[in-house]
């Protein structure tokens, strides 16, 4: 087993990615994981580097749709998927009803956590159109958010969802 | 910020290609599956081989599927698979359960059946950073020649954390094993052993290939509990599986009590048919089995809490899996 001390070589490798519907041929370091190369190659900060061993969800990234680590995730593993990150959720001048909603309610405190919550609160509701506030739970126990103590955030899911059953907009439902 | 160190990665399609890097890269290799515990593992510098050879790729260690009596699972299907399969909940819901207690949704989805049963044991003093350990002066697991958990320690005591072998050591099951120089294979009841260096009987060039547990009878009832600190993220600091086989008249005809978490090999209760078989599981009863199973559990400081405490809740998750099999209306595992 090589030891740490000794200095592995670095093997850039030539690897195309598909995230957020644009196809990228990228030349990555084969022990770069899909966040850094997310992060580092592409310029997308919206996945975070939080624990950065997958305790805390902040990199969650859709993978063909699927909530995924992207921090504990070979790069490799990404190749000839769809990977979505949050800049991939909604274009910028329409706003996804989770964000929206998460605006609306103070669902989002400082932030860090959001990015990946969104991304699991995306997947859920692609599943499941009337999530119940246990399936909501389930869905986010593996983001951890440190601020808001999840209430906010539990209102701002079922207020999304109930915005996209009814395809009206949440800031219609908040009001009503 | 934690960095992986460089690596070749491999992608096989086929499973003799993966076993055969196995072979090349022998000594200098590992195989990776969901890698939900191997990368955080590297990324802590407890490993560091030059290849990694990637299993999820490879349909021949895929599928959930029911033959010759038996329920397949290739051991590449992702915990998440495991917990919500139709012929899992059918026939094993305790098993489904034990998978779907694993971690957190992410790590379901991206972590596999195989790397559950093949988990690398853990410890406080090992699943740590390298500066961490560096400045503990390094553990007998990794690095170093002392063992910080047993005083003069000379074998490591680092703790079996997985949640699927539990259960499926409850339930007979086997795994398929596959290598370069050929295939076998060996209940779970056989493959893990009591030292936390390595605690199963795998060669290092050998790959997990499949999970076939036997078909369960009617009579059967199984459950699987884990105590742990938060009810999602975390690794068990004390697990419990149970099967019985129940008559028609609330006899049992069979006890499998598995207590894990503890220490490097899942402890398999001895003692218990001549306590429980051919009885009825009264309160007294139970209390038998509680109690003969605290005898044969004795935590070490390999996890963060309190060995006391950890033991004083043995006889209580004994008590707890015989009320959720009791509590069922019908025989299932």
């Amino acid at each position: 087993m090589a030891s740490l001390d000794r200095p592995g070589e670095l093997l850039i490798e030539a690897i195309r990615l598909t995230v957020n519907g644009d196809t990228h041929d990228l030349g990555v370091p084969s022990h770069y994981t899909l966040l850094e190369a997310l992060r580092y190659v592409l310029g997308l900060t919206g996945p975070k580097q939080g624990c950065d061993k997958g305790d805390c969800g902040a990199c969650t990234v859709l993978l063909d749709g699927v909530p995924t680590l992207s921090c504990i995730l070979p790069v490799q593993e990404a190749i000839g998927k769809e990977v979505t990150t949050i800049e991939g959720l909604a274009a910028p001048d329409a706003p996804h009803a989770l964000q929206d909603a998460f605006d609306l309610t103070g669902g989002a405190q400082c932030g860090f956590c959001t990015s990946g919550i969104l991304m699991s609160a995306a997947a859920l509701l692609a599943a499941n159109r009337s999530p119940t506030r246990l399936e909501i739970r389930e869905a986010l126990a593996g983001n951890l958010c440190r601020c808001t103590g999840y209430t906010k955030i539990y209102e701002a899911i079922e207020l999304a969802a109930a915005a996209l059953r009814e395809e009206r907009m949440p800031a219609e439902l908040k009001g009503s | 910020m934690l960095r992986l160190h460089p690596y070749v990665y491999h992608r096989p399609r086929r499973l003799d290609e993966a076993l055969e890097l196995l072979k090349e890269h022998s000594g200098d290799v590992l195989p990776i599956a969901g890698g939900t515990d191997l990368v955080p593992n590297m990324k802590h510098g407890l490993f560091a081989p030059g290849h990694l050879v990637a299993l999820k790729g490879i349909d021949e260690l895929h599928g959930i599927e029911e033959r010759d009596g038996e329920l397949a699972i290739g051991a590449a299907e992702s915990l998440t698979a495991v917990a919500s399969h139709p012929l899992v909940n059918d026939h094993f819901p305790a098993l489904a359960h034990a998978a779907s207690l694993v971690a957190h949704p992410m790590i379901r989805n991206q972590g596999t059946l195989g790397g559950n049963i093949c988990l690398d044991t853990r410890c406080t003093y090992y699943n740590q950073t390298h500066f961490w350990r560096r400045a503990l002066g390094y553990c007998l697991k990794k690095d170093g020649d002392v063992c910080h958990v047993v005083a003069g320690g000379t074998k490591c005591v680092a703790a079996h954390s997985a949640d699927t072998p539990p259960i499926l050591m409850a339930l007979d099951a086997a795994v398929d094993i596959a290598s370069a120089d050929g295939e076998r294979s060996i209940k779970l009841s056989d493959f893990f052993t009591a030292d936390g260096m390595w605690n199963k009987r795998l060669e290092r060039h050998e790959l997990v290939t499949r999970v076939r547990i036997p078909l369960p009878s009617p009579k059967l009832h199984a459950t699987y509990t884990k105590v742990r600190e938060r009810k999602s993220v975390d690794f068990p600091l004390l697990s419990i599986a149970l099967a019985v086989e129940l008559d028609d008249s609330g006899v049992m005809d069979s006890i499998s009590l598995i207590v894990a978490a503890l220490g490097a090999k899942p402890r398999v209760i001895g003692g218990l048919d001549k306590i429980a078989v051919g009885k009825k599981p009264t309160d007294d009863i139970v209390e038998a089995v509680a109690r003969q199973t605290y005898r044969q559990c004795n935590p070490l400081d390999n996890i963060i809490v309190e060995i006391e405490w950890r033991r004083a809740m043995v006889p209580v998750y004994v008590r707890r899996s015989f009320n959720a099999i009791l509590a069922e209306p019908r025989a299932t595992a």
